[in-house]
């Protein structure tokens, strides 16, 4: 793979003081890309690969500036239209109406970073890293979720290396072997996302074969890398016994079996982004999975002599 | 807590604080009789023995340590010498909604028969303001700077460990060998220092006289009971009370007794910001307890309860109130003592000892507003210090904060102290750095960076009163650069400096003149030796400390001056002006624009956090290294205590978009909600400014409980606090409390009367703060996690 031809990835958020995504103080890096299209998704504006317009209504003090910026004409106040674009078709996503809008009610998600520039992020919070043992996590969208991010993100990881930081990658594992291989030497840690074992469910609520997914993650664990296996519980989903049972029987065929498993609990931020984002939510009215069903989604793994810690940190 | 804890601690808290004219009345009876007779230091430690000797003495039902400043708990007593209240006054404090206190009628009748017929124009407070300048006056209420010294005498004093080697007998053969060296026939201040030193002698023995009542009163109380253990009780009360002050403690629970007459004494005498304070408590205490641990006369659970029974005393002791306007809007009981646990000693070896981790089960099971405490965490000071600290804060009182131990030294040393006295310093009050026991570090007053931009943006004239009160730097649309903005700033920022300085030397002087203190003189190094008052340059440290206020909101009006009239032209001097003078009616446009579009400190920003630090430096150079008139330097602190919101509401709306009469930043936090990226941030952005340049900064933080939860959550927050000590930072305070519960509060105060918060640099009730104070700190960034 060439680094050099990819010197830059769209990055749709740097979040600092990350503190779930790996071990001590991090730095999570959302890349946008993810080849997924997961019906529970919590980042939508992530799976596209470009930038987006992020609109924001009740910010909006319908002061027209956006009106008069923009250059083809398609922008327009959000009383006016709660949709935002009058046609979105011609929106070229200039960024124009988001650098002009005084209350940020039109925003542009995702920049264009290269390395160099995506360090100086990174760098800042490097007195909290040392002082944590935490680092950087390069999460999404899907930091393999491209060729394109793939590349970026090795070069990313080489200079994190340089610099002694923590490096975590969480990926849903959507990539060519390859790719995981070249990857597995430069990562310290990996956040890897089981989510239907049956593939065909997976077909349906993922939007691809999870069998690429699972071949990676053996690569992986044959590699001896350092894994965490996160399993979001979608209720009615993927919550089964029968999906549970086969995650977990997976988790204990792989070579080091004590790797943790992380429950991570449906929550519904997702769906009030969906609304500030131009495209619906599928999920309506899903309730977070209760604390029974998180115990029981947890039995088997537990039965199977796994560690299972739920997404508040639990064990 | 066991029973006898509980009971007390119940008591404590469910008293109305009440106000109560005895000490006027003694301290009038003694000046009608004796003024004029006796050289001021000598009258003052007479009127100190006056009052010993004859206020109300009270020993309470369950009560192990003894002794309160008014006749009964959470009766404070006033100071009409230094600031005479009014009738109204009085009815004002009786009457108000918040933080008010029970004026009895008999209380009113002593102000309106004796106590103001004496001391109206009598008071320091009475005769030191027609001194002032003209100039002085109009800048004092445009509220571009308070005065700490109108209302309370020079503070800010912590006790030493000589307290726990010597007793007051020590003191006293010192000063008579200091008075035994005078000379008399070179040394043309021999007379002064011969009525100081006589002075301190009769303050030993008021001091002294006033334990032996309590040991009189005890045993008469023994006589009178009759259960067996609580005679018992009353009898070791008396023998205590019979032995300390007057000789070194001999055991814990001595060293406890003899801190309180102590501090009592130090309260009596004088007013002194910040009452009195113990410092290194766990330090101090440290030999007594390990060595009778070992004996078998102590064990941990007795030690514990007399901990508790002597830190609910401080508890009993609401500030004395003020007067004038500030009694219809000031708000707190709270009287600032602050205990210092960790950090380290002398030699520079870490001091965190068992009664260190005792008295941070003290702090968690007795949960009251007072006293203030704080750890000192040094990087020698063991994790587990921080940690089981952490455990404490993370149950949201507020209590107890976090200082960099080793910070704290570096201040101190550039200030010129010794690297022993330096480690044995510490913190008072809110956040301010000090020698304990060797220093006088009197805060003087806020000083409002936000309102001198605001006068400079008029040329100097201030639209809230309407007058010139800076000089005419030049018209802000005449400027062509954002630099000639900055050093017109920087200009009415050295006069105002000047103009406070001149203030503070005539206040600084009427209190050396006028209301010595050779009580607390003569427990506070060098007094004796020198032969000088704690007031007047008898310390061997004499600071005196500015506080800068809004830092955060300034920097913001700069840096949205900096982008939007200059480097972008997004709109004209001449037009932010207008909108500014309309509040930006009509002007909502720009006001987003200001506040969305423009960099803000606190998110580390270089762009923003340079001009953060630029106005700093200013300031600091306005200020550091004056001479006192006390013989010492002045230097900064960047700490707002509520100020922030007096003096956001004598302000007008500012060029970050902040409409006028609101809350300016508070400390070195940023601007209220403008911190978007996190903690980690905020803390780079604050680490941006030096702090080992001040005398303390503070920073507020605020986390939810959940953001805490578990072994990680403890955690975290010690990686947070070691790295923001690492970069040499000054202070942090957690808030630990969610938005949900707060507006619960404030609708209903009835059931949320024990919520304490985090408010800058102390802790309070939630209830008892004005509504603008609650409003303020539930709009502080919530950090949440994603």
């Amino acid at each position: 793979m060439n680094n050099a031809n990819v010197a830059s990835a769209i990055v749709f958020n740097i979040q600092r003081y990350s503190i779930h995504d790996g071990p001590g103080i991090r730095t999570t890096i959302f890349m946008k890309g993810c080849p997924l299209d997961c019906w529970w998704c919590h980042n939508p504006e992530s799976r596209d690969r470009k930038a987006a317009i992020f609109m924001f209504a009740d910010r909006c003090i319908g002061c027209e500036t956006c009106l008069k910026v923009c250059p083809e004409d398609v922008a327009e106040p959000l009383d006016w239209n709660p949709a935002g674009l009058a046609d979105p078709l011609k929106c070229t996503l200039c960024g124009t109406c988001a650098d002009q809008c005084p209350t940020d009610a039109r925003t542009i998600v995702g920049n264009a970073y290269d390395v160099d520039a995506l360090m100086r992020e990174i760098d800042k919070d490097q007195v909290f890293y040392d002082e944590s043992g935490g680092g950087v996590t390069f999460s999404g969208g899907d930091p393999l979720g491209s060729r394109q991010n793939a590349a970026f993100l090795i070069s990313c990881l080489q200079a994190c290396g340089e610099r002694g930081y923590h490096r975590a990658v969480d990926t849903a594992g959507f990539t060519t072997s390859q790719t995981i291989q070249a990857v597995a030497p430069l990562t310290d840690l990996f956040l890897y996302d089981l989510k239907l074992l049956d593939d065909e469910r997976h077909r349906k609520y993922v939007g691809v074969s999870n069998q690429t997914i699972l071949d990676n993650l053996r690569v992986l664990s044959d590699l001896d890398a350092n894994i965490w296996i996160r399993v979001p519980l979608i209720p009615g989903i993927n919550d089964d016994q029968a999906n549970m049972e086969a995650t977990a029987d997976f988790v204990a065929s792989l070579d080091r079996p004590s790797y943790p498993v992380y429950l991570l609990p449906y929550h519904r931020i997702g769906s009030d982004k969906h609304r500030h984002f131009k495209e619906g939510y599928r999920l309506k009215d899903l309730d977070p999975p209760s604390k029974e069903q998180i115990v029981r989604a947890a039995e088997p793994f537990l039965a199977r002599n796994l560690k299972v810690i739920d997404g508040n940190g639990d064990e | 807590m066991n029973e006898r804890v509980r009971r007390l601690r119940e008591q404590s808290v469910q008293a109305r604080p009440r106000i109560s004219a005895e000490r006027a009345q003694l301290l009038t009876q003694f000046y009608r009789a004796n003024e004029g007779k006796h050289s001021v230091p000598v009258l003052r430690a007479m009127a100190f023995r006056y009052l010993c000797e004859h206020k109300t003495i009270y020993i309470g039902e369950e009560e192990l340590i003894v002794g309160e400043r008014g006749p009964q708990p959470s009766v404070t007593p006033t100071f009409p010498e230094l600031t005479c209240h009014s009738i109204e006054d009085l009815q004002i404090l009786n009457s108000r909604e918040k933080t008010s206190y029970g004026v009895p009628p008999e209380a009113i009748n002593a102000y309106r028969d004796e106590v103001i017929p004496y001391w109206r124009g009598r008071s320091i407070r009475d005769r030191v303001f027609p001194l002032l300048p003209d100039s002085w006056h109009d800048a004092y209420e445009a509220g571009v700077f308070t005065e700490f010294m109108e209302q309370r005498a020079p503070g800010h004093t912590v006790a030493d460990g000589k307290l726990y080697t010597k007793g007051l007998v020590d003191f006293q053969r010192e000063i008579s060998e200091s008075l035994s060296c005078l000379d008399y026939l070179n040394d043309t201040e021999a007379f002064e220092k011969r009525e100081q030193l006589t002075a301190m002698t009769i303050a030993a023995d008021a001091a002294i006289l006033f334990a032996k009542r309590h040991a009189v009163l005890a045993r008469e109380l023994a006589e009178q009971s009759t259960d067996p253990t609580r005679k018992a009780e009353l009898e070791r009360i008396a023998t205590v009370c019979d032995h300390v002050p007057e000789n070194a403690p001999r055991n814990f629970y001595e060293a406890l007794q003899a801190y309180w007459f102590y501090h009592l004494g130090v309260i009596t005498e004088l007013n002194g910001w910040d009452s009195f304070n113990p410092g290194h408590l766990d330090h101090h205490l440290w030999p007594f307890y390990q060595r009778e641990l070992a004996s078998g006369t102590l064990d941990r659970d007795s030690a514990k309860e007399l901990l508790e029974c002597w830190w609910v005393k401080f508890n009993n002791h609401p500030a004395p109130p003020k007067v004038g306007v500030t009694a219809a809007e000031s708000g707190t009981y709270t009287d600032f003592a602050n205990i210092n646990l960790g950090g380290i000693r002398r030699d520079g070896s870490d001091a965190v000892n068992d009664v260190s981790y005792l008295l941070l089960e003290v702090i968690d099971e007795m949960h009251v507003l007072q006293p203030s405490n704080n750890i000192q965490l040094s990087r020698k000071n063991p994790d587990r210090f921080v940690k089981a600290a952490a455990k404490v804060i993370r149950k949201g009182y507020g209590f107890p904060s976090v200082f960099n131990a080793d910070g704290v030294v570096e201040q101190l040393l550039r200030q010129g102290k010794s690297v022993e006295d330096a480690r044995e310093g510490g913190t008072s009050g809110c956040v301010e750095s000090g020698a304990f026991g060797k220093e006088a570090y009197v805060l003087t007053g806020y000083f409002n960076l936000v309102k001198i931009l605001e006068l400079t943006l008029h040329n100097g004239f201030d639209p809230r009163t309407k007058k010139q009160l800076g000089p005419t730097t030049g018209d802000p649309r005449s400027f062509t650069t954002f630099d000639e903005l900055f050093s017109a700033w920087q200009q009415q920022v050295d006069h105002f400096a000047e103009l406070k300085l001149k203030g503070n030397y005539i206040f600084e002087q009427m209190y050396a003149r006028n209301a010595p203190a050779p009580f607390l003189s003569v427990i506070t190094d060098d007094c004796i030796r020198k032969g000088k008052d704690y007031n007047a340059g008898g310390a061997r440290y004499n600071t005196s400390y500015i506080q800068g206020v809004g830092i955060g909101s300034l920097s913001d009006c700069f840096a949205a001056i900096d982008m939007h009239v200059y480097q972008n032209q997004t709109v004209s001097m001449d037009e932010l002006l207008a909108q500014l003078s309309r509040d930006f009616d009509g002007g909502e446009k720009l006001r987003q624009t200001l506040l969305n579009k423009t960099p803000k400190y606190g998110n580390d920003c270089d762009e923003v956090d340079r001009i953060m630090v630029r106005c700093f430096d200013a300031f600091f150079q306005s200020i550091d290294g004056r001479p006192n008139s006390r013989g010492g330097e002045y230097h900064i602190d960047m700490l707002p205590t509520t100020c922030h919101v007096y003096f956001g509401a004598v302000t007008g709306a500012s060029p970050d978009g902040r409409r006028a009469g609101m809350p300016l930043s508070e400390g070195i936090s940023p601007v209220q909600g403008a911190d978007r990226i996190g903690p980690t941030a905020v803390f780079k952005s604050a680490a941006k400014m030096d702090h080992v340049k001040t005398g303390g900064t503070l920073l507020n933080m605020k986390f939810s409980p959940d953001l805490l939860k578990g072994d990680q959550g403890i955690e975290h927050m010690t990686h947070l606090i070691r790295s923001y000590f690492k970069m040499d930072s000054h202070h942090v305070q957690f808030n630990v409390v969610d938005v949900e519960l707060l507006r619960k509060a404030q609708a209903n105060p009835e059931s949320h009367r024990d919520l304490i918060v985090r408010v800058a640099g102390y802790s309070d009730y939630f209830c008892d703060l004005s509504k603008a104070l609650q409003d303020e700190i539930i709009a502080r960034t919530e950090h949440e996690s994603f």
